[in-house]
């Protein structure tokens, strides 16, 4: 196992440099001079020639992308201008309130999704099977900042029940907070809900034509205990990787949700930062959301192994069964 | 009649499939004695496998359905259980092993897990007493070191160990009935002589009743006393082992003996097997449904299906001419490639 | 003349086979009634697109400020018109085309990228493919919309901008499903045979490896179809799509969403628009992959 681990932290190595290369030059790529685009086009020429040289970018570009490479190590996102603060402190400041969108989300989709698929995978070919199936497709199949404005145009607008806007503070009770969270949460779950029952659904059929399956019927045990122990954890293999892929979509799927709803995360961070051209923020935050990304593929990896115990230990994200 | 355990009557399960419906196993019957065992052979798509496990009504129910028959062991009809009663048969009174014991033990459970689940769904004892039952069974079925091998995962298992660890499994609340479905086939031919052997030493230890399942007629011959022979969802022909190596009846059965490598066979001598393949059983068969491809077949099995007939010693079979009155001479290499054409 | 005749009937039950099958595909696609739905969702679309003008009732971009967010059937507006007084109805028949534009040459973009790069990472494999499937594991760490806003925020808007910044996202997978596939092929036995008969390696990818990925290719560009359209119309939503005033789906969003309570059709029905075409393209990409081979991993 901490071999396993070993390996897997080192294989993300060259994953990160090659995540900092495609960002540097993906910055680079700015027409102009990025001193100039940065400031503004209020910015005198002193100003932006000064600008440049503090963030090196009259030194030859290997030297810049080492300079880059060495703060990135230090983790040293450099400055924003337009909110004149280290791009480490927004993060930080920004971070957890997008790690609580996602996680609500996620776990929405996980309350929602997997009894949806088990259901409509003892159910097959049966009504509720093709109520979930539809369901689960139209769900993956949804705009989902539309379904935010929907979201809010019913229980915001005309309704009235729930804030259509912003964060609430803890210090105003939870229910304050929640009821900020309750229309972001919904419509950044409904993708990763739909794509659980899918997956699931299908992997529990898949499953259940197992012969271990027949194998423990023959035993004689309890039909709950055939599907819930013997098919559920093998089920669950497949779900792992989709959750895997699923968080990608929810901090992808966050910058959407953020914007609708102003939830202050990363998302409406990078979003504000594009409008005012504060690149610095923009590269700081997309690599930090990537770096976030690949560990929690690493996670899910491990998880895998400990689910799955044939995962042998140094093929990483191998085959199960 | 108090030796009687298993009675299977007029049994016939079809499979639905959108319109169509295969008939899988049709109007079955044999008996079993406690203790007995008795093999079923016959080439493969013949029903073995449908049969058995319509005993222990395991056929998928969405789609496969048991149309007549009755199933009697130790004098209940099987098939008149309620969902509840028959999980209380299954694993206690009746057990069952497949055929591939790599597909069959849960992957993802300890093998102790799997033991100690089977014996706590039938006898109300604490975990420690079911594990210290589990260490005996893996005693029993020759597994050794059996309180390493408890925590460890099927796939850390060989072949043979892990269909060792099936029969312990079926064994784990002394069933009066084992059914072993190619309990061999998946594994090393030195492996299957150990797997049958202890198969064998195991019933005569425990006294349980057997049906074994096979393609191969040297496992019956080493393992069984009486013998059913299948061929497209019917028996056509049951006898007791010796009779049926000894004279053999069905043109089918002969085909299946000359498919088979023998000891004695000189190795260069081409192994024949039967020409065609068995009908389609999502159609109506007329007339003997080997028929197509039996050398000896004339205009009546094209129109009438032989019943199985009974003569004399328990030898049945179902064919126009082995009535008794009527006999077939068999022919050398009938089924040798080449030899024979369809008509 | 036995022989002959044998041979013959052997070829025709050959091509009867094949006959067969493919009838099979036709009818298990088309039987299956939710992927017909789907075909006929995404025929709807094209046929909208290439129409547009002659289906639209008024000019896509006609302002007139005069009759600004008018409700549905007033004045001849069918659905009403927005805040400059633009027909809703024409742009959203106008909005199909950017859709169908980019949803079409964005996968077609990455697909040929991404397959390239597949293609070569699998066949050659070594160190090519550590270096590419590296590049690739750098990309696929970008949540993909994340991706395309970063480059259209580079880029700047405008419709071409759109289609590279979305193509480009695209390329990871694709070159992930096809260097899978290449992997599975390479592998089996008549691939070995081909090649210890002598064939050169051009032969053994364009006449073997590729024409056996064409299946999941296919599944997964049908699937990355939807997506293209979504994240279109997620950038334009954001306002880093196509330029203004150029008609598109996601910037009626986002246009509507500022109206919801003086007009709330403006946003649902361009919503609704998209929900119903990527409804359609999942409908049909699902029936396509049960129907060439329900165990494809796509
Ligand atoms: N799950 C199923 N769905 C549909 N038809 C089935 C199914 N299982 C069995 N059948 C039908 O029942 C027939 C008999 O199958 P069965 O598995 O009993 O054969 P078998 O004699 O055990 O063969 P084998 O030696 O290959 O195990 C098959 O030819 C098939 O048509
Ligand atoms: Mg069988």
């Amino acid at each position: 196992m901490r071999t396993f681990l070993l390996k897997r932290s080192l294989q993300l190595i060259p994953t990160l440099f090659v995540v900092a290369v495609i960002v540097f030059f993906i910055t680079r790529m700015l027409p102009g001079n990025p001193a100039a685009v940065m400031l503004g086009p209020q910015a005198s020429a002193e100003d932006i020639a000064a600008y440049a040289e503090r963030l090196g970018l009259n030194d030859p570009i290997y030297q810049q992308f080492f300079d880059y490479l060495i703060n990135l190590v230090k983790f040293d996102f450099g400055n924003s201008l337009s909110y004149n603060q280290p791009i480490v402190n927004l993060i930080m400041e920004r971070f957890p309130n997008t790690v609580i969108l996602a996680v609500s989300a996620l776990l929405i989709a996980i309350i929602v999704g997997v009894p949806a698929g088990i259901l409509a995978a003892k159910k097959q070919n049966t009504i509720i099977d093709y109520l979930v199936t539809t369901l689960s497709l139209v769900g993956v199949s949804m705009p989902i900042f539309w379904l935010g404005v929907m979201l809010v145009l019913a229980f915001s607008v005309n309704l009235g029940w729930l804030p259509s806007t912003g964060m609430g503070s803890l210090d105003n009770g939870l229910w304050a907070f929640i009821r900020h969270l309750i229309l972001p949460s919904l419509a950044l779950a409904t993708i990763p809900t739909a794509q659980f029952a899918r997956v699931i659904r299908s992997s529990m059929l898949e499953t259940l034509s197992n012969d271990y399956i027949k194998a423990a019927r023959s035993k004689g045990l309890k039909e709950t205990f055939v599907i819930y122990k013997h098919a559920l954890k093998n089920a669950l293999t497949p779900l792992l990787t989709v959750i895997g892929l699923q968080f990608s979509n929810l901090l992808g799927g966050a910058v959407l949700t953020e914007t609708i709803f102003s939830w202050p995360g990363m998302g409406l961070l990078i979003v504000n930062a594009i409008d005012k051209r504060d690149f610095v923020v923009v590269q700081g935050s997309v690599i930090f959301i990537a770096i976030i990304y690949v560990v929690i593929n690493l996670i899910v990896d491990v998880l895998y192994k400990v689910v799955n115990p044939k995962v042998n230990l140094d093929g990483g994200s191998g085959g199960a069964n | 009649m108090s030796d009687q355990l298993l009675t299977v009557n007029n049994l016939s399960v079809a499979f639905q499939s959108g319109s169509i419906t295969t008939k899988a196993v049709n109007g079955v019957s044999f008996s079993l004695n406690k203790q007995e065992s008795i093999g079923i052979v016959g080439e493969s798509g013949s029903g073995k496998s449908v049969t058995a496990t319509s005993i222990l009504r395991l056929i998928p129910r969405s789609f496969a359905k048991i149309t007549s028959g009755e199933i009697i062991f130790q004098g209940r009809d099987l098939i008149k259980l309620s969902a509840g009663q028959m999980r209380k048969v299954r694993g206690n009174d009746i057990s069952m092993i497949f055929q591939d014991p790599s597909t069959s033990l849960n992957p993802v459970f300890t093998v102790g897990n799997q033991l100690v689940e089977t014996i706590r769904a039938h006898r109300k004892i604490s975990k420690k007493a079911a594990k210290q039952r589990a260490l005996e069974l893996l005693d029993l079925v020759g597994i050794p070191a059996p309180d390493k091998r408890i925590t460890m995962y099927p796939h850390e298992f060989s072949g043979g160990m892990r269909q060792r660890v099936m029969i312990a499994i079926a064994l784990a609340c002394d069933p009066q009935l084992l059914i072993a479905d190619e309990p061999t086939t998946a594994l090393d031919v030195t492996v299957q002589a150990q797997i049958l052997n202890l198969m064998k030493d195991l019933q005569e230890q425990l006294g349980m009743a057997i049906i074994m399942i096979t393609h191969d007629l040297g496992v019956v011959w080493e393992t069984c006393e009486q013998v059913l022979v299948m061929y497209a969802g019917r028996i056509v022909e049951s006898a007791t082992v010796k009779e049926l190596y000894q004279r053999p009846l069905h043109p089918y059965t002969w085909g299946l003996l000359d498919s088979q490598i023998t000891e004695s066979q000189d190795s260069d001598a081409p192994l024949s097997s039967i020409p065609g393949s068995p009908p389609d059983l999502s159609y109506e068969v007329t007339g003997c449904p080997f028929v197509e491809r039996c050398p000896y077949a004339e205009a009546i099995c094209h129109q009438e299906t032989p019943p199985l007939q009974q003569l004399a010693d328990g030898h049945a079979v179902a064919c126009h001419f082995q009535t008794g009155s009527n006999t077939l001479e068999r022919k050398e290499h009938a089924y040798r490639e080449g030899t024979f054409t369809r008509s | 003349m036995v022989e002959v005749a044998n041979e013959l009937e052997q070829t025709r039950e050959l091509q009867y086979a094949k006959a067969r099958k493919e009838q099979a595909f036709t009818r298990k696609l088309l039987r299956n009634r939710f992927a017909a739905l789907g075909l006929g969702i995404i025929f709807l679309l094209i046929v909208t697109a290439i129409f547009a003008p002659l289906i639209a009732t008024h000019p896509p971009n006609q302002m007139d400020v005069t009759k600004s967010l008018l409700g549905p059937g007033s004045e001849g507006h069918l659905l009403g018109t927005d805040s400059y007084g633009r027909d809703t109805f024409s742009r959203i028949v106008y909005g199909s085309r950017i859709s169908l534009i980019v949803g079409i040459s964005a996968v077609l973009f990455g697909a040929f990228f991404g397959s390239m790069l597949g293609l070569i990472s699998g066949y050659v494999g070594g160190r090519t493919d550590a270096i590419i499937m590296r590049i690739i594991d750098g990309m696929m760490a970008f949540p993909f919309i994340l991706l395309a806003i970063v480059l259209m925020s580079v880029l700047g808007q405008g419709l071409v901008n759109v289609v590279i910044a979305i193509g480009v996202s695209n390329i990871p997978g694709f070159a992930r499903v096809i260097r899978g596939q290449v992997l599975t092929i390479k592998e089996s036995e008549y691939i070995e045979v081909t090649r210890s008969l002598g064939a050169r390696h051009g032969r053994i990818l364009f006449y073997h490896i590729v024409p056996n990925s064409m299946a999941p290719l296919i599944v997964y560009a049908t699937m990355s179809v939807a997506g293209a359209i979504i994240s279109e119309a997620s950038l334009s939503f954001l306002g880093l799509g196509v330029q203004p005033p150029t008609a598109s789906w996601g910037s009626m969003l986002q246009e509507g969403k500022d109206f919801l309570v003086l007009s709330p059709e403006l946003a649902t029905i361009s919503g609704l628009a998209i929900l119903i075409t990527v409804l359609g393209i999942n409908l049909f990409g699902d029936g396509l992959r049960d129907a060439l081979d329900p165990k494809m991993k796509v």
